[in-house]
């Protein structure tokens, strides 16, 4: 078990990394699900990917618990009561954080923070609100280790979201991840400044559009992880993703890509989601006895299966034969409409096939635009993106966003970095983006250049934390690793820079 | 005006889809050629001339993007990869890079920008050497719902165009010095009207902002300018000082402006004695 004594061996690993680690490498002994050798091979030859997920699933990917409810009547198996003020509040909430798994066993979901804390802080003088939301967030801060880590506020202005952005700003801390539910009727426009300066500042939050979102899930939608769409009180089993630039060298031409290569993967990745969610659902104890289901903060029904892709770009690059990237995929008519073909064959192969066990999604699994792993090197851009470095302007790339965005209610998202003048001009800002999510934009971040914390592809890291690992230190944040990975391999820090005016 | 207004065409040196710097909110800028002022500090002057098709910078460009055709420098938008090496070439503060463009061609050009952008601002050059094409420009951009800036250092009479000003939303006006004598050394042009129009735009309402650039040389003049403006303007509008920069201006007027930065205390300076006058809404940019 040489993997094992590497593992404890790591000095760039802290202890909890260790022994997830640890675990991983368990989980991966047992082979009770049974993968046919078409996907042994696939996965072999990196066109499918199990994002890590281990052999055994015992628990769902993404946990998206129904906090409200918790609020509202407690925990018996936590023995939490409803909390009646604020300090009640944040310390039951961070009670639970420490009780919901995931994959990378932090929450990827901390809630609505702000509507699920204004009653109490409505209740309470600002000074103690404030200080009580530092003590909260710093809390999450150290022990929610994990770029992951999301929380969401809006769509409505309120005292709490005022507080959370101070915050941010001022402990400029990666985690959680932060989304605004933004709907210009809903969102003033005085918030939605607010919320533009702070993603300048802090690369958080980015602007989820609200009436896409809600369009699809309904009200009860949270953004979690990246940029996840999913249902509250439900989440997502599994995400497995399809890698389009490996699946591309496969074929001989377009029509064989899309009549043959495309189908006979899309329909392997479906079966392997198939059998790993029927796992979790019939034979893993999660569904039967962990108390977020027997005290209803999760119902089966709500969850889902996603259904994940990466590298369009390269892909319709190397089928067109296009070797400069930038003249591709972004920059190029032709690649566009070809990107735009193959995701509507994928989504009309998913929409196909009856999926078991999501109910709530019409029983139909649902497209993610996979943000990438630190893996991935140059050859498979994040979901739909322009290759780093290859971005058209602003206005361009955003129209190029919209093509691709409506597909993917689980989450895509764009990401823009802008020079330091547009701090003086955020409603200059809010224009592009009101634009953006009118056009049909889905998830909208950014951050300005200089910045300590940066979005790599859909996570935060601090460029101090890569620094830390680049001199064999160790960093707390868990995905600081990726960081360092995307940033080394993949150049995705390196992303253009938009300045003050743009042609 | 013997053109209508299908076939009128004006110069457009550049056209820039987003700005966060012309104005409020996020907005296309329109920059048109040609200048009546020739300031020590302009920072494009290439703007100012129109092209007098000398051929000069046609031995320069690393792109083959110019040819001269019938006497007359034509320029391959498509060819050319944006060095400005044609820029540095000419000696009459001119550009190759110009295109005639209709009011149709203009608005296509604004289209796809419409659902990010609150507005448009016309510049220069002195795009008010236009006023007609501009009368055309906004009418059509008015049916886009977005609102129309003007961003003039006016040497054209403005209450010779009343349609015009009815149309647009507000003019943003440079005031480069106020005493006439030293506007005239700096800016090769009287100050006369820019003087008249400052009146008149506050008269209708139509005066957005005003904005001097503060010189490190002349702390005098400075005081004069700011002083006089403040008493003008009062609250009615923006007052941006606007710090002077070396960088882009012509080697042989540095001499003259200097290499450096307008101090941040002469700026402040300046606006505590804009405040003291009235003009409560002074800014430093
Ligand atoms: S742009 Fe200048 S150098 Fe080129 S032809 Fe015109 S005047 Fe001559
Ligand atoms: S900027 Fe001028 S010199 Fe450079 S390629 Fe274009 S036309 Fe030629």
């Amino acid at each position: 078990m040489e993997e094992v004594l590497k593992i404890v061996q790591d000095e760039t690993l802290t202890y909890h990394q260790q022994l997830l680690a640890l675990a991983k490498v368990a989980e991966n002994l047992d082979h009770t699900i049974q993968l046919s050798d078409e996907v042994i091979q696939a996965k072999k030859d990196g066109v499918i990917c199990d994002m890590g997920e281990g052999n055994l699933p015992y628990r769902p990917r993404y946990i998206i618990p129904d906090y409200q409810l918790f609020m509202e009547k407690g925990s018996k198996f936590l023995e939490l009561e409803p909390p009646k003020d604020l300090w009640e509040a944040c310390n039951n909430l961070l009670i639970m954080y420490r009780h919901v798994p995931s994959i990378t066993s932090f929450p990827v979901y901390l809630g609505n923070l702000d509507t699920l804390l204004e009653p109490f802080v409505e209740k309470m003088d600002l000074v103690e609100a404030k200080k009580c939301l530092r003590l909260f967030l710093l809390n999450i801060d150290r022990t929610l280790t994990d770029s992951f880590v999301h929380a969401d506020i809006g769509p409505k202005d309120t005292k709490t979201g005022r507080l959370i952005l101070e915050l941010t700003e001022e402990m400029q801390l990666a985690i959680p991840n932060l989304t605004l539910k933004y709907d210009p009727e809903l969102t003033s426009d005085e918030f939605a400044q607010l919320c533009a300066v702070c993603m300048m500042k802090t690369a958080k939050p980015s602007f989820a559009n609200h009436r896409m979102f809600v369009s699809e899930w309904q009200e009860d939608y949270a953004i979690a992880s990246c940029y996840n769409g999913l249902r509250i009180a439900g989440g997502g089993y599994t995400l497995q993703r399809l890698r389009l630039y490996e699946m591309s060298t496969k074929a001989n031409s377009i029509d064989e890509f899309l009549n043959k290569t495309l189908p006979y993967y899309c329909d392997l990745m479906w079966n392997l989601m198939n059998d790993r969610i029927c796992f979790i659902v019939e034979k893993s104890s999660f569904f039967k006895s962990n108390f977020l289901v027997t005290e209803g903060f999760l119902k089966q029904e709500n969850f889902t299966g996603m259904f994940g892709l990466v590298g369009l770009a390269e892909c319709c690059n190397h089928l067109l034969g296009i070797q400069d990237p930038k003249k591709g995929f972004g920059n190029n008519k032709e690649a566009d409409e070809l990107g735009v073909k193959i995701i509507q064959t994928i989504e009309d192969f998913v929409n196909s096939k009856e999926a078991k066990y999501c109910e709530s999604t019409n029983n139909r699994y649902r497209l993610h635009a996979q943000v990438g792993l630190d893996s991935d090197g140059r050859e498979n851009s994040p979901g739909c993106r322009i290759p780093v470095g290859c971005e058209p302007e602003m206005a361009k790339q955003i129209a190029h966003s919209t093509l691709f965005h409506k597909y993917f209610p689980t989450g895509i998202g764009d990401i823009f970095k802008y020079e330091e003048t547009w701090l003086k001009t955020p409603m200059a800002l809010v224009d592009i983006i009101k634009g953006a999510l009118a056009q049909g934009m889905r998830y909208y971040s950014g951050y300005l250049a200089s910045n300590d914390v940066v979005r790599v592809t859909g996570y935060l890291v601090k460029k101090s934390e890569l620094a830390k690992l680049d001199a064999h230190k160790q960093s707390l944040n868990n995905v600081s690793v990726f960081g360092k990975g995307a940033r080394d391999y993949s150049n995705a820090l390196d992303r253009r820079v938009h300045e003050s005016t743009c042609q | 005006m013997l053109l209508t207004a299908e076939s009128m065409k004006a110069p457009v040196n550049k056209i820039i889809s987003f700005s966060n710097v012309d104005g409020p909110g996020n907005r296309t800028s329109i920059f048109f050629q040609g200048c009546p002022f020739k300031c020590w500090y302009c920072h494009n002057p290439e703007t100012i001339h129109r092209c007098n098709n000398c051929g000069a910078c046609l031995e320069t460009c690393p792109a083959s993007a110019l040819s001269m055709i019938d006497g007359k420098v034509v320029w391959d938008k498509e060819k050319c990869v944006d060095c400005d090496t044609c820029i540095h070439t000419c000696k009459f503060m001119a550009s190759p890079k110009i295109e005639e463009l209709e009011v149709a061609e203009v608005i296509e050009r604004i289209m796809p920008n419409r659902p990010f952008i609150r507005g448009i601002t016309v510049s220069g050059g002195e795009c008010m050497l236009h006023a007609e094409f501009l009368k055309e420009l906004f009418r059509e951009v008015k049916k886009m719902g977005l609102t129309c800036l003007i961003d003039s250092n006016g040497s054209i009479d403005f209450s010779k165009h009343e349609e015009l000003m009815e149309l647009c939303d507000g003019v943003m006006l440079d005031v480069k010095a106020y005493d006439p004598v030293f506007h005239e050394a700096l800016c090769a042009h009287s100050n006369h009207r820019t003087l008249n129009n400052l009146h008149y735009l506050l008269s209708i309402n139509k005066l957005l902002e005003v904005r001097t650039v503060i010189l490190p040389n002349y702390p005098e003049e400075n005081l004069q300018t700011v002083t006089h403006v403040s008493e003008i303007i009062l609250d009615k509008c923006d007052y941006k000082l606007l710090k002077y920069r070396p960088f882009g201006v012509r080697e042989e007027a540095l001499d003259k402006m200097g290499r450096i930065i307008a101090s941040d205390e002469e700026c402040k300076r300046l606006r505590e004695i804009a405040i003291s006058k009235g003009a409560i809404r002074t800014i430093i940019v």
